[in-house]
């Protein structure tokens, strides 16, 4: 059996599915009988989550929008 | 006659490519430079730079993956830094966020810590937390999670082997968790319920 080291080093390799088919099986092998992992497992997709979170502040503001398509314009009359 | 006014095929074509990705782009630079105004100075760099290298392009049918290498190599341009930059402190390997939220217990009377601390974290801290980052780790770890590129497109945005992009994401994550808690601790939001903003 795997240690909970190695086990939560995994983690996010088996949350994208970057894991060979034995380190799975070993991790999951660990998972069934360590409540900890299973935690810091669900911890790692909470994480995630909130990464992914859209964010207002990387919106595109509308007078920014203006100017950067201004810009795409422009590029073509420079010699 | 107006022929010098008029936009070239390649210029319309770069125009239609790009247009769509601008919303991206400019997402992208916030998150990589933490504010507007270097956001924007990025994308505008980074456009001028896609608009010279487009004439070159041999495959124009995945622009957001070439937008996404030209803004990225302008990014590491600005920070001057690489993608094989100095390595990360050693200590971000021992680090475990979950473990330390057990063991500092910041939250007494919380039945859900983890989330209660996750709570704590709004967008824009976030994109805080992102800056502590060093670049290579920040792009990638941006790059995967938030706008989801798979190992094997960072590795060819970075020109770069997949393992070793898989290595950027482990170390960043790891620089990731310490940079959540070292924020709320640098900001004092782990005081108590009460104090919580």
């Amino acid at each position: 059996m795997i240690s909970c080291k190695d086990a939560v080093a995994r983690l996010w390799m088996y949350l994208d599915r970057h894991l060979g088919r034995v380190q799975e099986q070993e991790l999951e092998e660990h998972l069934g009988v360590c409540r900890h992992c299973c935690g810091e497992l669900e911890f790692a997709r909470q994480i995630r989550a909130l990464l992914s979170r859209s964010s207002s502040s990387a919106a595109l503001p509308p007078h920014t929008r203006t100017r950067l398509e201004e810009l795409l314009k422009g590029l073509g009359e420079k010699p | 006659m107006a022929v010098t006014e008029a936009p070239s095929a390649a210029q319309t074509d770069f125009e239609q490519s790009v247009r769509p990705h601008l919303d991206y782009l400019y997402g992208l630079a916030v998150r990589l430079c933490g504010n507007p105004t270097a956001a924007e100075d990025l994308v505008q760099d980074a456009l001028v730079r896609a608009f010279r290298a487009f004439g070159g392009l041999r495959n124009r049918q995945h622009p957001r993956l070439w937008l996404t290498r030209v803004l990225t190599s302008a990014f590491y341009d600005r920070v001057r830094a690489g993608p094989d930059g100095p390595p990360a402190r050693s200590l971000d390997e021992e680090f475990d966020l979950f473990d330390t939220i057990v063991q500092e217990d910041p939250f007494p009377y919380s039945d859900r810590v983890h989330l209660d601390f996750l709570d704590l974290f709004d967008d824009a801290r976030v994109i805080e937390v992102f800056q502590g980052l060093i670049p290579r780790h920040r792009v990638a770890l941006i790059l995967a999670y938030v706008y989801r590129f798979t190992a094997a497109e960072i590795a060819e945005i970075a020109g770069r082997p997949v393992g070793t992009v898989l290595a950027w994401l482990h170390r960043g994550r790891k620089q990731m968790e310490r940079g959540l808690w070292e924020y709320a601790v640098s900001h004092r939001l782990l005081t108590g319920g009460t104090n919580r903003p």
